[in-house]
């Protein structure tokens, strides 16, 4: 289930990782390099501007057992959410 | 956790790239990588100015061979419009504007990642390319080597 985009703008104390500007794989090894910081049951939230990275940020949280809440773009900028599951 | 191996035989830059594309890809997703570089593939892993230690003798083919062969990953050409050299020059212009991480870039965050590099030995003789000649730290085996870790591979590719 992917969450609304209100519910994904009111997610609070997330952890952001920018990628914006960088293509494939930069997102990816963006989001890889942070997530061993965030604490297991929290969110981290990757920016974009990759088109690709709307599909591949929920392909690699599905690899790495991670949940995928949700994305949306505001302008260009894609804001895409997950929770650390493990 | 899975496995990937890929066999990098070309020495094409865009080829390279992509066989670091997917490596970078699949270490990003907790994959275990090996990449087995053979023949044309062993560029890649050259030093801009390696050479071989004095004392050990090449015959003049092999000579011949490593004086021709690029030099390292920016000096590899383009598999199609490499219009003698020009070619890479542009697509590292169009790359760069469109932010993509160069292929020296994408090697060392592949060595960052654990990625596994191994050179063929019966390569290297073949072109006449001695250890000294090739970036640091990386393994020397033959074709058992990587059949072993083939076999525990789900994603094989040869590129």
């Amino acid at each position: 289930m992917t969450a609304t985009v209100e519910e994904l703008k009111a997610l609070s104390e997330t952890t952001v990782v920018d990628a914006r500007g960088v293509s494939c794989p930069g997102p990816i090894l963006a989001a890889k390099k942070k997530i061993g910081s965030v604490q297991v049951g929290s969110v981290m939230e990757v920016l974009a501007t990759d088109s690709g990275t709307l599909k591949d940020i929920p392909a690699w949280c599905k690899k790495m057992g991670h949940d995928f809440l949700g994305s949306f773009d505001d302008a260009g900028y894609l804001h895409l959410f997950l929770r650390k599951a493990k | 956790m899975s496995k990937k191996t890929i066999i990098l035989f070309s020495g094409d830059y865009d080829k390279v790239m992509a066989a670091f594309v997917i490596a970078n890809g699949a270490a990003a997703m907790d994959d275990e990588v090996t990449m087995f570089f053979t023949f044309w593939g062993l560029s890649a892993l050259r030093k801009p100015k390696g050479t071989a230690a004095p004392g050990k003798t090449k015959t003049m083919l092999q000579k011949a061979f490593s004086t021709m062969l690029p030099k390292g990953p920016e000096k590899l050409g383009l598999s199609k419009m490499n219009f003698a050299g020009v070619g890479p020059v542009m697509m590292k212009k169009v790359m760069k504007a469109a932010n993509v991480m160069p292929l020296s870039e994408l090697i060392d965050t592949a060595r960052e990642q654990g990625i596994k590099l191994i050179a063929c030995t019966m390569s290297m003789d073949v072109m006449g390319i001695r250890a000294e000649e090739l970036i640091d730290d990386i393994e020397y085996a033959g074709v058992a080597t990587y059949l072993a870790e083939a076999d525990e591979g789900n994603v094989n590719l040869f590129i």
